[in-house]
């Protein structure tokens, strides 16, 4: 009798519980199939909802065509794919040289300068934006792809995050390795860098999404139609021509494609990834 | 003798070639983020204190930013908006990922998909993405007021870019864009808590409720309270959702909806009011300050624990 009654309470909570799940999950993905829907409509019919088709009758494929015609749609994601590639990239490398030294060698300052970066991570980037622009606008980096690089491609978050991560490696594990008379060098590059793969995923994915994404950097500093990035593209497009729904569609599908390839492909080191590299606090 | 300060010499050698290791290691970082983080970040604490327009002489302002700024309605505006964008958003993201991530660490099938979707708002491109919610939600042509208007016969339908309601439309797009990324910290904190808790709560009879309130909540404590530092950090950096869903198409915001950010932005780069737009900098720096010395206070009483 109470086993019944229990099977019955828990299979009510597993249906309460999957209700949930595809509610959330509804709210979480209609817009994005909405996007997908708009780009192939016609003016006349994105806003169409009685009754709602997921594929109009004529599919208006060439909204991807003309995107292309309308902006240099070829200039920015050029130069957003080359931004994103080398900042990651950087971003990558210097953070994890520098968070090795930090988590297993012994040397003077090590605590102020690790400190340097400790105090500076909280700090809003919104709030020294301006100096850095002057600062930037003497090198002569002002309208410069560069200057977005300078600007993205060492992170005090980066490095802190790595850390973290290498603290948790037994230092036994390098220890052994100096005795057989490896430099720190190939210790580094040989037995740290592989094991880590969860948060090398996930730097890669914070860096990536963020330089992707960023519209305020661009916008105080690329001021040429040719070196504008994806971003600024596209809201320039939907400044221009606010009322061409399926266009402005299709562009946002194509600049949400590489971003999205990037997650999926890196998305199971992902938790483990944030748990154990000490973001959660 | 000899051969002591031989040993001596060539220690110190040893420690001075191993310190050159060291600090290869942190250069290539370190100088990029020297020049590029913590000059502009020094330069923006004096800045604060002159009057420059950025090409002429620089003038010595004293307090005079500062003072300025009790007497400027528009940054009273902006610093009213950030905080009750604030209110809204942290509390509200904080139970939303809270719960999400809660459900998706139970055992349900294509758990995987499922976080992987909650994860796409905050992965996706915020231009793109507001360009569907200005469509969603269009005043006169959107699915939701359609909705709104056929199903419930609402006759004034709301203009969710607008007046007073658009603080509710940021607030609600934050919630849905950022709610996935912070459930993954706190997924990440839910598989930090021992099973054994949970054994022992069910031997004591504890219903799920219980288990959530006597279990999870406590061992949670000191994920919700980074998580509630970070979301109220983030918050107080708005800027490109305001002026995406606010600004219309050419990114003015009024006062109605105008934040710190947009107010530094304009000051610096379209008034070219360095000195001014440096002191709202400082605003915005104390409010983070604050908020990061509470959390300094808060992890040490937790790591006493």
């Amino acid at each position: 009798m109470k086993t019944a009654s229990m099977k019955r309470n828990r299979m009510i909570g597993k249906i309460v519980l999957y209700l949930l799940l595809i509610l959330i999950t509804a709210l979480m993905v209609i817009p994005f199939l909405w996007m997908l829907s708009a780009s192939i409509k016609n003016n006349a019919d994105v806003f169409k909802v009685s009754p709602f088709q997921f594929i109009p009758d004529e599919p208006r494929w060439d909204n991807y065509v003309r995107i292309w015609t309308k902006i240099p749609l070829m200039h920015f994601i050029g130069n957003t794919v080359f931004l994103t590639i080398v900042v990651t990239l950087l971003q990558l490398i210097t953070s994890s040289f520098a968070a090795y030294a930090f988590a297993k060698l012994e040397f003077k300052h090590k605590n102020v300068l690790f400190l340097a970066y400790i105090a500076t991570i909280a700090m809003p980037w919104q709030v020294y934006m301006v100096p850095q622009f002057i600062m930037m606008r003497g090198m002569g980096l002002n309208d410069k792809l560069l200057a977005m690089i300078c600007l993205q491609a060492f992170s005090a978050f980066g490095v802190f995050m790595m850390k973290q991560f290498y603290e948790d490696i037994p230092d036994s594990l390098c220890e052994a390795a100096r005795i057989d008379g490896m430099s720190e060098y190939r210790i580094y590059s040989t037995i740290m860098l592989p094991l880590s793969k969860p948060a090398l995923s996930t730097l890669t994915i914070f860096t990536f999404v963020n330089t992707w994404n960023d519209y305020l950097g661009p916008l105080i500093y690329l001021k040429t139609e040719t070196k504008k990035t994806i971003q600024l593209g596209l809201k320039m497009f939907i400044g221009q021509f606010a009322a061409e729904y399926g266009l402005i569609m299709a562009g946002s599908i194509i600049t949400l494609i590489p971003v999205l390839i990037v997650f999926l492909s890196l998305q199971k080191y992902f938790v483990e990834g944030v748990a154990s590299t000490g973001l959660k606090g | 003798m000899e051969h002591v300060t031989d040993m001596k010499k060539s220690r110190k050698a040893r420690e001075r070639k191993r310190a050159l290791v060291a600090y290869s290691f942190i250069a290539p970082n370190f100088i990029g983020f020297a020049v590029f983080t913590m000059i502009p970040i020094l330069c923006a604490f004096a800045l604060g204190f002159l009057h420059w327009d950025g090409n002429n002489a620089i003038q010595f302002a004293g307090l005079d930013n500062f003072k300025r700024l009790f007497s400027d309605t528009i940054f009273k505006a902006s610093l009213k908006n950030t905080i009750i964008y604030c209110i809204g958003t942290v509390p509200l993201t904080m139970i939303a990922s809270l719960a999400l991530a809660i459900i998706l660490n139970q055992k349900v099938k294509f758990r995987g998909f499922f976080r992987t979707v909650a994860f796409f708002p905050y992965v996706a491109s915020l231009v793109a993405i507001t360009a569907v919610w200005a469509m969603i939600f269009h005043p006169s042509k959107g699915p939701v007021n359609a909705i709104l208007y056929y199903v419930f016969h609402v006759k004034n339908l709301p203009n969710w870019f607008g007046g007073s309601l658009i603080m509710v439309t940021l607030v609600l797009f934050s919630v849905w864009k950022y709610m996935g990324y912070y459930m993954v910290i706190y997924l990440a904190g839910l598989q930090g808590i021992s099973a054994e808790l949970y054994e022992a709560a069910s031997l004591d009879g504890a219903s799920t409720w219980q288990k959530f309130l006597y279990v999870t909540w406590p061992q949670l404590r000191p994920t919700t309270f980074f998580v509630t530092v970070m979301l109220t950090i983030n918050c107080f950096k708005v800027y490109d959702i305001a002026i995406m869903l606010a600004g219309g198409g050419d990114g003015r915001l009024g006062t109605s909806s105008t934040v710190l950010v947009y107010y530094i932005y304009q000051k610096a780069f379209v008034e070219w009011d360095l000195g001014y737009s440096s002191a709202i900098a400082m605003v915005l720096f104390a409010m983070v300050l604050v908020i990061t010395l509470i959390q300094f206070r808060g992890q040490k009483k937790y790591a006493g624990e």
